[in-house]
């Protein structure tokens, strides 16, 4: 079946870093990824389906991880050759449409007694994922026996899959699993009903999470960096109160919170840091520059979440021990403690918020798995190409039918 | 020779341009351009020459303090050793650019403080009435006053720069028959006397404004300084048609009727911005006059600027002082010597202009009331064009309602951060968001004008008051809503864009983007200012 497969392959690995430091989502050329004529998956035991995407989309991640950006943290996590593609909405054998989440917890490794974490129903925190039945993989997507969701078929555990609503479009229902991070990461806030919160980026992470935002508390002031005209839009759209452009972040919290600013120079009127600042910040971008600027605007005890996935970064630290702050990261998703007391799974708070915030309007472009390089490229620079995100489409494959 | 001192100085006039025109000289900032201007629909008005300056200033002060106009006794009359005595003066802003020293201001408050020394006045406070402008810096202050003065009294702290929002410093005196609090410096409050030396650069300049405006804060100044008094000001350079004249007059008579004895100093100056003869004489001469010297001074002026960083260029623009003369000096009851100074300004600056023009076309240059040593940034920009150029008229507007404004300059996305830092933030946040004065002012003065760090900056560095750019596009909204399209010429595309204004390249292209509003072959007018001229137009 076709598929696009991603080998452990140093000198191609260097290649696609090189080319992806010219020209985003190059990588895909030159790199160690191929589309390929794989086998089927095997199904681990009898908890396990065969899933056929109908549309997989492309995330950050995928892409730091095409252009050779990705962090050696992930190598003892992760099994080779793999298949990416953790963003899925597809069809089971009986005709069930699914949407996929895609983390490898102790369950789907049939691993008893499974870790503190997933006891906990803290599924994105599984202690155990190089353990198990299965190979090791943090998600689908990244482990060499599951397969993934760029191809025609993959492996699922039962516990990985959500069946999908008729009301739900594939559109909709591909946006899902990125807007479980956002969710994550809007509760993982502790914002105080009226606070403030300061969103860095406004691609597709960080406009999912200003809707969350907006969703789980529609009181609190939310200022997002916004780098392109139509992000910026969506931003005010999904809730946020201002959009501004990323240069403008510090002084743009500081009228939101009306903090005072401490010039470096005796440029009295520069805003180099707050006095005050932001209850929270969510960083959507995670480098050098987002972090200092998240650590610049972030009150005395606030909170930095870190949502976008971050490499090796560059930063000063001493606000953050001046300030007392709290950067924490939020990866993933699994169960949330919503303000009156219940306990909800990530995947069905994102669901029911793709459908009512319209989240489907974020999905702008979808290609065939055979122009795997337009599409890694598009989705590489969908900010300045007036786009969110881009999906793979394998609707009209012909392979899928005959499996 | 033509524009010798000597000779009497010629009145304004306007040239309508044909095909042996030469090109008309555009401000572009702090450089230049050689416009030509289509022939058989384009005029070109220029200012009346320099008028003479007084022979002896000095003598002319005492004679005015000696022999006020209006309902007061001579100064020295009013002066005895246990009183309070307040000199107030106007600030960095005037005069335009800054004159050469003596500054008139010095020669003025020299002769006063001798006045008070005779009469044995000790409690003498001196302060610039800067309203919510920016503290002036000590070099500035020692210009304005002088080196003699400024020892005297700023180490002992009897000359300093207003405070709008010393909360112990200001004191409301009461509320006009409109509803509008009158709030003033306490110290000018308590005194005996204030007297308020003013140069009166234009014809909105003085009469109660200096008091109730320059020793004023945002509670009083917000009466007046709104969308809807600038729009019902046609135009506030004319004091009858001024409703902004109108609410600085309803506040004087507050002040006095509260108690507050002022003697009111007022000086006007001629012309001379650029000076007779010198490295920028040929910036106020008319074009078809210039000589092959003045024609090569132009270009290697012009040739010299282009190779300059901006910041070098700034640096030798800010250096200019002009050699204005004073014209006038009168003293006395405030209104009494306003309207003799308005007749001085007239004088010098009135120019008769039949009818209006489809497009009124402007050469901004370097400097405005608002960034004397400072960045004209883009809002500067646009309040020099549309409220100030705009307008420098009485009777009607230059321009024709639905008309076109074409303005020159270079419009940088900068700002200084010292002096504009709130601009940089109404930049920012509110033209981002919009450029509708009367949404501008509803949505966002309260926020700026209460900004506790904006307050911080202006009352300890040298900060403009938070909601200062509010005024700035307040100043334009009546050009704002009488025209059709603002465009500007060789600016910066995205600062132009933010300011809701067209970009063009080159004045034939603004021309032709022009007629999309004004229709094809429309009668074209360009204000050749500065020096300064106010248009009378029939």
């Amino acid at each position: 079946m076709k598929a696009l497969e991603f080998r452990r392959n140093i000198p191609r690995y260097a290649a696609a870093r090189l080319a992806g430091s010219f020209t985003p989502g190059r990588g895909s050329g030159v790199g160690p990824i191929r589309l390929v004529d794989a086998d089927l998956p095997e199904l681990p035991n009898q908890d396990w389906e065969i899933v056929r995407p109908r549309l997989s989309g492309i995330c950050g991640s995928d892409l730091a991880t095409i252009d050779g950006k990705s962090a050696r943290y992930f190598e003892p996590l992760v099994s080779f050759p793999f298949i990416p593609g953790h963003e899925v909405v597809g069809d089971l054998q009986d005709g069930t449409r699914v949407v996929l989440e895609p983390v490898l917890g102790c369950l789907s490794r049939n691993i008893d007694p499974p870790c503190k974490s997933c006891q906990d129903g803290q599924l994105g925190n599984c202690e155990y994922v190089t353990f198990g039945e299965i190979s090791p993989g943090i998600q689908t997507g990244s482990c060499c026996d599951t397969g993934g969701g760029w191809s025609i078929a993959f492996a699922a555990h039962t516990s990985q899959l959500h069946p999908v609503g008729k009301d739900l479009s594939d559109e909709a229902a591909v946006m899902i699993e990125p807007t479980a991070c956002g969710v994550h990461a809007a509760l993982s806030t502790g914002i105080e009903p009226e606070g403030t919160v300061t969103v860095i980026g406004s691609g597709t992470l960080g406009l999912v999470t200003i809707s969350a935002l907006r969703s789980y508390f529609p009181d609190v002031k939310i200022l997002a960096t916004a780098r392109y005209p139509h992000q910026k839009s969506l931003a005010l759209d999904l809730g946020a109160d201002v959009a501004i452009a990323p240069n403008e972040i510090k002084r743009a919290v500081r009228r939101m919170t009306k903090s005072r600013a401490i010039s470096l120079s005796t440029e009295d009127g520069n805003v180099d840091r707050l006095t005050g600042g932001s209850d929270a910040v969510i960083d959507c971008v995670g480098s050098s520059e987002s972090i200092t600027d998240a650590l610049s605007v972030t009150r005395p005890r606030g909170k930095i979440v870190l949502v976008g996935m971050p490499s090796s970064v560059n930063i000063e630290l001493t606000p953050l021990w001046h300030r007392e702050i709290q950067l924490v990261g939020a990866y993933t998703y699994g169960t949330e403690k919503l303000a009156d007391g219940s306990v909800a799974r990530t995947f069905d708070l994102a669901a029911d918020l793709v459908d009512s915030a319209k989240l489907d309007r974020l999905l702008s472009a979808v290609y065939p798995l055979s122009r795997y390089q337009d599409a890694l490229e598009h989705a590489a620079s969908a900010g300045h190409r007036g786009a969110v995100k881009i999906a793979f489409d394998l609707r009209s494959e012909k392979e899928r039918d005959l499996l | 020779m033509k524009n010798e001192k000597n000779l009497a100085p010629r009145p304004g006039f306007v040239l309508d341009v044909d095909r042996t025109s030469p090109p008309v000289l555009f401000h572009h900032g702090d450089t230049f351009k050689l416009e030509k201007l289509p022939a058989g629909r384009s005029r070109v008005i220029y200012p009346p020459e320099p008028l003479e300056g007084l022979r002896d200033p000095d003598s002319a002060i005492r004679h005015a303090l000696e022999n006020p106009i209006g309902d007061s006794e001579p100064l020295s009359a009013l002066l005895r050793p246990d009183m309070k005595l307040t000199i107030a003066f106007d600030d960095i802003s005037l005069p335009l650019p800054p004159m050469r020293r003596p500054d008139i201001r010095q020669r003025i408050i020299e002769a006063v403080l001798d006045l008070a020394a005779e009469a044995g006045v000790d409690d003498v406070h001196l302060i610039a009435a800067l309203a919510i402008h920016r503290r002036m810096t000590e070099d500035e202050l020692r210009h304005a006053v002088g080196d003699r003065v400024y020892d005297a009294f700023a180490p002992s702290g009897r000359l300093y720069n207003h405070d709008a929002e010393d909360p112990e410093g200001m004191v409301v005196l009461g509320e006009t028959p409109h509803g509008e609090d009158v709030q003033f410096s306490r110290r000018a409050a308590e005194s005996d006397l204030v007297v308020y030396v003013n140069i009166n650069l234009v014809s909105m300049d003085g009469g109660h404004k200096s008091t109730a405006t320059g020793l004023s804060g945002y509670t009083g100044l917000r009466h007046h300084h709104n969308v809807h008094t600038m729009r019902n000001s046609t135009s506030f350079m004319d004091q009858e048609n001024s409703e902004l004249h109108a609410s600085n007059w309803r506040m004087g008579k507050v002040i006095r009727d509260a108690g507050v004895k002022i003697f009111q100093i007022e000086t006007t100056v001629n012309n001379n911005t650029f000076g007779r003869s010198g490295p920028l004489a040929v910036l106020q001469k008319r074009e078809w006059e210039w000589s092959a010297r003045d024609r090569a001074s132009f270009v290697a002026m012009q040739k010299g600027l282009d190779v300059m960083p901006s910041s070098a260029r700034r640096q030798i623009f800010n250096s200019w002082e002009a050699p204005y003369e004073m014209t006038s000096v009168q003293a006395g009851e405030v209104e009494a010597v306003h309207k003799i100074t308005t007749e001085n300004v007239y004088k010098q600056q009135i120019v008769e202009v039949e009818g209006q023009t489809d497009i009124l076309t402007m050469g901004l240059p370097y400097i405005s009331p608002y960034n004397v040593n400072s960045v004209m940034n883009p809002i500067l920009v646009m309040c020099l064009g549309l409220g100030y150029f705009f307008n420098m008229y009485r009777g009607k507007p230059l321009v024709r309602e639905g008309g076109v404004v074409i303005m020159s300059h270079p419009t940088p996305w900068e700002f200084h951060s010292v002096h504009h830092p709130s601009y940089i933030d109404f930049f920012e946040q509110v033209l981002a968001d919009t450029t509708d004065p009367i949404e501008i002012e509803r949505k966002y003065e309260k926020q700026f004008a209460e900004d506790e760090w904006y307050i911080h900056l202006y009352r300890n560095s040298y900060a403009y008051h938070g909601v200062h750019p509010f005024y700035m596009w307040y100043w334009g909204s009546h050009a704002l809503e009488h025209l059709g399209r603002v465009i500007i010429v060789g600016g910066d595309s995205s600062a132009v864009q933010r300011l809701g204004f067209q970009s063009a390249s080159t004045l034939p292209d603004a021309l032709e983007m022009a007629s999309d509003v004004v229709g094809p072959q429309p009668t074209i007018t360009h204000m050749k200012n500065p020096p300064i001229f106010l248009a009378d137009v029939k």
